[in-house]
């Protein structure tokens, strides 16, 4: 029933990988949490600039995607990006044939997803600081940009940072479904591993560990970071 | 006009949402059968994660930390695949329900709601106020009584905002039951893509039935709201 003999590493067992395929959901995550907040940050511009078409798209991405399942989304993105990509190039002029690579699929498609979570957050977080501290920055004479990198950001991402390690959360789970892409990280390797050896509950229970250490330790790393940033400030 | 009327009749997305709809029933089928579950027993859960009894409290906050900390999907696979693999299951009644995907789907969605629902009904429940259960007590109500006139209510209205967030959730997450081979929308929708190569039609017919149940979810729960926390209506 149980080979965990097979976890050890080296040719013998499956440890190696593993540990290969928990570096690769890790990278995965944080590639997408990155550019998901990159997202997430335009996706909030468009939604408080007073602009008409702009807060209509925002509000379209971030209502669809979060009424959609994310295995759909996984899958239009990854069976449907290849030719969004070949028709842009097609524009340019590059007719030969393009292939994404597993990575660049994931991480877009988790991105994607992730950034309607993190857009929520970011917006409460900017709407929770009040409008005098801006004005008053106008008057002590700063521009745009010190408004927006001494004032602004700094209490957005005090407000934020707890939103913000749900978010992290839900995109570490949401790279599992990534295993249907191809791409080889922890889920994926859990069940390459249980068809060669013929003992699912083995691998499949090494994944569910591997995942609970994960969202565990970076649990605690937001906890130190919420820590970090509050200081100063009665919570 | 009927010439354009046409051309959408012969659409592919027009002919891949009838038949992703084909699969709406077996969706909704997961759905009916896992939530009011779900319901029931999370909120027997949070009464045992809130009770003073410490080996049943620690038990459940363990079955909630792992149930919240590994995805749905290593779940569903550990259910359909894992639990399979084992002989004594395979020959025990266990495996008349386990052998078929639709039941390790509802088993396992019902496993994740579970641990969620708790949570959620958990923080209802220690938002009560003491006097309210103190004032219940001074009237001479039983334990069972309490629960039922005082406690569940409150802690149930306090909560559904953030319960009717899972429920949609809940929707979504029965789409990871089609990588069980058990054929609802997303299922259908994969097939269809397989067989035309047209994935964009076929998701995109699947995602516009998924919006469509998550809003009638959120219909349903904003009515819920509307019906049982009279206090909060805007305009009346």
């Amino acid at each position: 029933m149980f080979k965990f003999d097979k976890l050890v590493f080296g040719d013998a067992g499956w440890g190696d990988e593993f540990l290969i395929a928990t570096f690769m959901t890790l990278l995965v995550s944080i590639l997408s949490m990155g550019l998901g907040l990159f997202l997430a940050i335009i996706t909030v511009w468009a939604k408080i600039i007073q602009n008409r078409i702009a807060r209509f798209i925002a509000n379209f991405y971030t209502t669809v995607i979060r009424g959609v399942p994310e295995l759909l989304v996984i899958y239009l993105i990854f069976f449907g990006g290849n030719a969004v990509v070949m028709s842009i190039a097609k524009v340019f002029g590059y007719n030969k044939y393009i292939e994404l690579n597993a990575l660049t699929i994931a991480t877009i498609a988790i991105a994607v997803i992730s950034a309607t979570y993190s857009s929520e957050v970011l917006r409460a977080a900017y709407l929770s600081i009040s409008k005098g501290q801006i004005e008053a920055a106008k008057v002590l004479g700063m521009n745009k940009f010190s408004i927006f990198f001494k004032v602004i950001t700094p209490q957005v991402i005090r407000h934020a940072l707890p939103g913000i390690g749900n978010v992290w959360q839900i995109t570490l789970k949401d790279t599992s479904l990534i295993s249907v892409t191809g791409l080889v990280e922890i889920m994926r390797q859990s069940r390459i591993s249980s068809n060669v050896e013929h003992s699912p509950l083995t691998f499949l229970i090494t994944a569910a560990i591997l995942y609970l250490c994960l969202t565990t330790i970076s649990g605690r790393v937001f906890k130190t970071l919420e820590v970090n940033y509050s200081k100063g400030f009665s919570t | 006009m009927i010439e354009f009327l046409n051309s959408i009749q012969n659409s592919l997305i027009y002919k891949n949402f009838f038949l992703v709809l084909s699969g709406l029933d077996n969706t909704i089928l997961l759905l009916l059968i896992s939530l009011p579950l779900g319901f029931v027993l999370a909120l027997l859960f949070a009464l045992g994660r809130v009770s003073k009894i410490a080996l049943l409290s620690r038990t459940i906050a363990s079955y909630i930390f792992v149930i919240r900390g590994t995805p749905l999907l290593v779940q569903i696979y550990l259910i359909y695949f894992g639990l399979g693999s084992v002989k004594f299951i395979r020959e025990s009644f266990l495996w008349y329900a386990l052998k078929e995907p639709f039941w390790c789907g509802v088993i396992a969605l019902t496993i994740n709601t579970v641990a969620y629902g708790a949570e959620i009904f958990r923080g209802g429940i220690q938002s009560i106020e003491k006097s309210q259960v103190e004032s219940g007590l001074s009237l001479g109500f039983g334990k069972f009584l309490l629960l039922r006139k005082i406690i569940l209510p409150i802690a149930i209205r306090k909560v559904l905002p953030s319960y009717g967030n899972e429920l949609i959730l809940m929707v979504k997450a029965t789409s990871l039951v089609s990588l069980t081979t058990y054929m609802e929308m997303t299922g259908i929708a994969r097939k269809i893509m397989a067989k035309t190569f047209a994935p964009v039609e076929a998701f995109v017919a699947a995602g516009i039935l998924y919006l469509f149940l998550n809003f009638i979810m959120v219909q349903f729960v904003k009515y819920l709201e509307w019906k049982y926390n009279p206090h909060l209506r805007l305009n009346d």
